[in-house]
């Protein structure tokens, strides 16, 4: 019959309305500044850097590629390469930002600076009480205010983080194996050459032996 | 109790005495509009913070809690955030319009209040047509939100005024027709006899309150639904749809205008429910004869608090009806109940005299059984082809 | 003296709102300069302490005509078309005519009654009830004909707004176009370029 309905709501919102006073659990908002909501993992807001280590310049992961800043739809990333290189985690000398600005004004959050760089270097922040008194200066974002240590990406992204860990781990491995085996070929080839250079009847080094490059 | 039943009417009359024979009738007056601007412009702000407070609670949050104890300056902070802001005036618009619009909507539902008796011998002006005096005052308010809605210059004024008026318009009808059958049995149109008819106890403790026969109790719900959409408020409140129409004729409105039309939004509100409480709930009368000892206004304010509650509780739960839906309901569904009322209302009326046992209960149940038949009929009407699962055509 | 200021001010609200309505170019303000004009006839009765017809003439002219004039307005043209005729014109002149004689044949009886030379009674007050009662009894034919006009009136233009019925049923039902129509075309990547 017409009406029914409209009881049945307003007896939900009675209930709501009531129950709302000694029922803390049916509240579906906190008080905010006083309390906080634990932010869901896959939440983002702005990006950041992630150093490794204790310095943050020098534990940078960012090698200064500019993939980011020409993939930012809103061109708000601004990068000025630095002339000196200094190693990576697995050692390889790359070159490092002088300059790295993020404008978090004109930042829309996408996510899209995070997804390409190949060094894992950009990620997703969760920090959102971002409102300052001044509208440009401190929305500009420089190196110094983005770079984050590795355990608080960990903090944040467990997951993530976690899986970027275990490769950049092996990674290091491999280049650190590599680099034993390069070292222990070399060693041997230099000793070979002078095994040659001591009996030349000896039969050349079977192909086997040498780790593919 | 005399005495604190009629204590405002003596203290205006001591007042009115100290003034200058000259200025009495002036400060007569005075008295009597300062009192009630006070009054409702009170209700107004206490009535905008319980209502958000109410909301939040219906829906499991807190509602506004911080500026002052529990939240209960709030209005204070509103108001000065509305006169503080700026008040832009579209380049387009008709400036003379646009100002004019918030005042003619604003002043006439002032002088409604004028008829309404507060309490025992608590009216500005009894008038002998007073009940036409209050819905006259009323009728200039749909001029206003044209003249708003089409001084803007703006698609979504315009289109948020010609929803308004045509729900006005719409609703207007039902909500006088509800309103005369209590009229015909009262035989006066003025408000004071009309609470005057609802005075005494049958039986000696049951009120004779109008909303407690058939025919009153049919009024008094398509009273409210009539009055829920001639004050705009949810789930009639298409005119300012925001997800359609931004804020429908209020789009362009801003800082003191903006709570101008704000205040007489309200102020309609608290107006037609005034009338509710006099016209159905037998105005300033006690519920029971033992309760009589506490003084008519108080009554008057707690039946006018409920009714305001009662909105803000529909408001809480209806969501909003679709244009369509919203006329079908005025002209299919209360304008033919409230012309079948006017007929069970003669009916009661012509068997006033059946008062013996059987006779009350044949004439109960052959006006409410009428009434209930209309009721179940044309709400199946109005209901058909509704409930069913819909079928969208482009989304999923 | 203070009543007669207060006819002489509203009587010249009511004509200057009237000759505005007349006179204006944009229709919406004729039709809010009529509304004005309504309303001061109704403060004219008030003064006349005929409170039932005064209010009755705010409720029904100011409430609904004027409404319904405006909606008009805005449902049938645009409001700043500018007429194609100058104010004074052949039709204008035509139009005073028109006027001369329907306010002559109205006059002539009002003149000749001999109610104008009566004195009125000093009491004027026409309580409501008493209205209620010559409508019901001295004057019940009038107003049955003036029902039956409006009734009639009613059912007119409720005709004229269905008339539009019968070609609605003609055309398919939506839910048929979706059955059977082929998916909307959607937007197609293929044709966007990737400029370098
Ligand atoms: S953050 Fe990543 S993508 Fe951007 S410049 Fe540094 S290394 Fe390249
Ligand atoms: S999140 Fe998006 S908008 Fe913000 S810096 Fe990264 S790519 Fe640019």
């Amino acid at each position: 019959m017409l009406g029914s309905g409209l009881i049945k709501g307003l007896a939900q919102t009675a209930k709501n309305f009531f129950g709302s006073y000694h029922d803390p659990a049916r509240m579906v908002t906190v008080e905010y500044p006083e309390q906080k909501r634990v932010v869901p993992e896959a939440s983002r807001t702005i990006p950041f850097l992630v150093y490794d280590g204790e310095d943050p310049e020098l534990g940078l992961r960012c090698t200064a590629c500019k993939i980011c800043e020409v993939e930012c739809p809103t061109q708000c990333i601004y990068i000025v390469k630095n002339t000196s290189k200094k190693p990576d985690h697995v050692g390889k000398m790359q070159f490092h930002p002088a300059t790295f600005d993020i404008d978090i004004s004109v930042c829309m959050g996408c996510g899209i600076c995070a997804e390409v760089c190949p060094f894992d270097s950009i990620k997703m922040d969760q920090v959102f009480e971002l409102s300052t008194a001044d509208r440009f200066e401190s929305l500009l974002l420089h190196k110094q205010q983005l770079a984050k240590p590795n355990s608080y990406f960990g903090k944040i992204h467990p997951t993530e983080a976690g899986e970027i860990d275990i490769r950049r781990e092996q990674d290091k491995r491999k280049a650190e194996a590599k680099a034993k085996a390069d070292a222990e070929a070399k060693a041997r080839a230099a000793a070979e050459v002078q095994n040659a250079a001591a009996n030349s009847a000896a039969p050349p080094p079977s192909p086997q032996t040498v780790t593919p490059a | 109790m005399t005495k604190l039943d009629q204590i405002f009417v003596s203290t205006k009359h001591w007042l009115v005495g100290l003034a200058p024979e000259m200025l009495q009738s002036l400060a007569s007056i005075l008295l009597s509009i300062i009192p009630i601007m006070a009054v409702f412009g009170g209700c107004f702000a206490v009535t905008t913070i319980l209502e958000r407070k109410g909301l939040g609670r219906i829906q499991n949050r807190f509602g506004p809690n911080r500026v002052g104890p529990f939240g209960f300056l709030q209005p204070m902070a509103d108001g000065i955030k509305m006169l503080t802001k700026e008040d832009i005036v579209p380049f387009q618009s008709d400036k003379v319009m646009h100002f004019l619009a918030p005042i003619v909507l604003t002043v006439p539902i002032w002088l409604a209040f004028s008829v309404l008796p507060f309490g025992r011998n608590m009216v500005a002006v009894d008038f002998n047509a007073g009940i036409l005096f209050f819905f006259a005052a009323g009728a200039a308010s749909e001029l206003a939100v044209f003249m708003a809605g089409w001084a803007s210059q703006n698609k979504y004024s315009l289109m948020g005024a010609m929803r308004a008026m045509a729900q006005m318009i719409s609703y207007e009808v039902p909500l006088v027709l509800s309103a005369i059958p209590v009229i015909m049995i009262a035989g006066s149109l003025s408000l004071p006899q009309i609470v005057e008819a609802q005075a005494g106890y049958g039986a000696g403790w049951f009120p004779q309150w109008h909303v407690f026969t058939p025919w009153g109790l049919a009024g008094f719900g398509l009273f409210l639904v009539a009055a829920t959409a001639e004050s705009n408020r949810s789930p009639f409140d298409l005119p300012e749809g925001e997800s359609e129409l931004i804020a429908g004729f209020l789009t362009e409105y801003s800082g003191f205008k903006y709570a101008l039309f704000f205040l007489g939004e309200y102020l309609g509100l608290f107006a037609i429910s005034g009338l509710a409480v006099t016209l159905f709930l037998g105005g300033w009368h006690a519920p029971l004869p033992i309760l009589e000892w506490l003084p008519s206004w108080f009554w008057f304010f707690v039946k006018f608090a409920s009714l305001i509650a009662a909105f803000i509780w529909v408001r809480g739960t209806m969501p909003r009806l679709r244009m369509d839906q919203l006329l079908n309901l005025s002209w299919k569904f209360l304008v033919p109940l409230a012309v079948l009322n006017l007929f069970v209302t003669a009916v009661w009326h012509f068997s006033s005299n059946w008062q013996s046992f059987g006779g009350l209960a044949a004439r109960w149940l052959m006006c409410g059984g009428l009434l209930a038949a209309a009721y179940v009929l044309l709400g199946r009407s109005l209901s058909r082809g509704q409930g069913t699962p819909r079928k969208y055509t482009y989304a999923e | 003296m203070p009543s007669e200021i207060a006819f002489f001010t509203f009587a010249g609200l009511t004509l200057i709102s009237a000759i505005a309505a007349m006179t204006m170019r944009n229709l919406v303000y004729c039709g809010l300069c009529s509304a004005a004009a309504f309303a001061g006839i109704a403060a004219i009765y008030l003064q006349l302490s005929a409170e039932f017809v005064g209010f009755a003439q705010f409720l029904v002219y100011v409430g609904a005509i004027a409404i319904l004039i405006v909606f008009t307005v805005l449902l049938t043209r645009g409001t700043d078309i500018k007429p194609t005729v100058a104010i004074v014109s052949r039709g204008w002149i035509a139009g005073v005519v028109i006027a001369g004689l329907v306010f002559a044949s109205i006059s002539v009886p009002v003149f000749m009654s001999a109610t104008l030379w009566r004195t009125a009674p000093p009491e004027v007050a026409a309580p409501v009830e008493m209205i209620g009662l010559e409508l019901m009894t001295r004057y019940i034919l009038p107003l049955e004909a003036i029902g039956l006009l409006l009734t009639v009136a009613l059912i007119g233009a409720v005709v004229i707004a269905m008339r539009e019925k019968p070609a609605e049923s003609i055309e398919p039902e939506v839910t048929d176009l979706e059955e059977n129509s082929t998916p909307a075309p959607r937007f197609d990547v293929s044709s966007l370029e990737v400029k370098s």
